[in-house]
């Protein structure tokens, strides 16, 4: 596991941020040369600290007006039901995010889709017909923040 | 403001592949890199694109538990829902706070180091946060699809 020392801990609070800066301004913002920023920016990398980079739009101006969030149990279970699911429910375009996750539901689910009439046609056509699918509980997304973390 | 087929493409690109170069991402998208570079600006200026941030490993740094809690809040309280958020945004463990229209109110997002520094968080941070009538958890297993595609 890498350690992080101060210095890291901010170079990660700030591409949390933005992404797309460069080593020269992050390390101008955080008093370091630019080849050493781009040291531990690389360094950062390579211990697989950053996975990615996320595009953060605004969905309603793209027309996906409603966001949703589905709790979902399987009605039967088993290695390859489980396999079945996850294949399927991956494939839907509408379906953003699936996590397995243990609690009250089997699977949890991000779907967006350009209004409610839409996500019902999603719901009834592509959710409801998956295999092995149980009961589906919605929650319907108000308002979202993301959190810097324990990076302090 | 009006997204035709080009600015879809641009996004569908850029959702590929958020960090690619300009250049590639007008060659891949089938349009010249000046209409490119205008269209992504256009976009930013509109607040369609709104940025991109790193997305932190949070296992790779140690961070091996993430749990997601459901609370439904005493609404009888007439402030719980904004004395319950800004007190969750002093937890530092809180990755991502979501309100909704459903079954459940508000949902936190939580990582800990290990089960014994879950109980810990969630005894002495998430317990004792305002207004919280009921709360279940569901603790993830695994991200089986995640959200770098949209239907747009």
């Amino acid at each position: 596991m890498i350690a992080l020392d101060a210095t890291d801990r901010a170079l990660l609070r700030a591409l949390a941020r933005d992404a797309t800066q460069g080593a020269g301004a992050l390390g101008r913002a955080l008093g370091l040369s630019q080849p050493a920023a781009w040291r531990r920016i690389r360094r950062l990398h390579e211990a697989g600290a950053i996975k990615g980079r996320r595009v953060v739009l605004d969905l309603p101006a793209l027309g996906l007006g409603v966001t949703v969030f589905l709790g979902i149990s399987l009605a039967t279970k088993g290695r390859v039901s489980l396999d079945d699911f996850e294949r399927a429910v991956s494939a839907i375009p509408e379906v953003q995010t699936v996590q397995h996750v243990l609690g009250l539901y089997d699977y949890r689910l991000r779907v967006v889709a350009r209004d409610l009439p839409d996500f019902e046609r999603v719901l009834r056509r592509r959710i409801m017909t998956l295999p092995g699918v149980g009961q589906v509980d919605a929650n319907v997304l108000l308002s979202e923040e993301r959190r810097p973390g324990p990076l302090g | 403001m009006q997204i035709d087929d080009t600015d879809r493409r641009l996004i569908r690109q850029l959702l590929a592949d958020p960090a690619q170069t300009t250049a590639a991402l007008s060659a891949r998208a089938g349009v010249t890199e000046a209409t490119a570079a205008r269209r992504l600006a256009r976009l930013r200026a509109r607040g369609v694109l709104k940025g991109q941030e790193a997305v932190i490993d949070w296992p790779a740094l140690g961070w091996a538990v993430e749990v997601s809690l459901r609370v439904t809040l005493d609404k009888t309280a007439p402030r719980a829902f904004d004395e319950f958020i800004d007190a969750a945004r002093e937890v530092p463990e809180v990755l991502e706070i979501q309100t909704f229209l459903g079954r459940v109110d508000v949902r936190l997002n939580v990582i800990a180091r290990d089960m014994a520094h879950y109980q810990q968080v969630y005894r002495g941070r998430i317990l004792t946060l305002p207004h919280i009538a009921d709360i279940e958890a569901l603790m993830h297993v695994a991200e089986i699809k995640t959200g770098e595609r949209l239907p747009v």
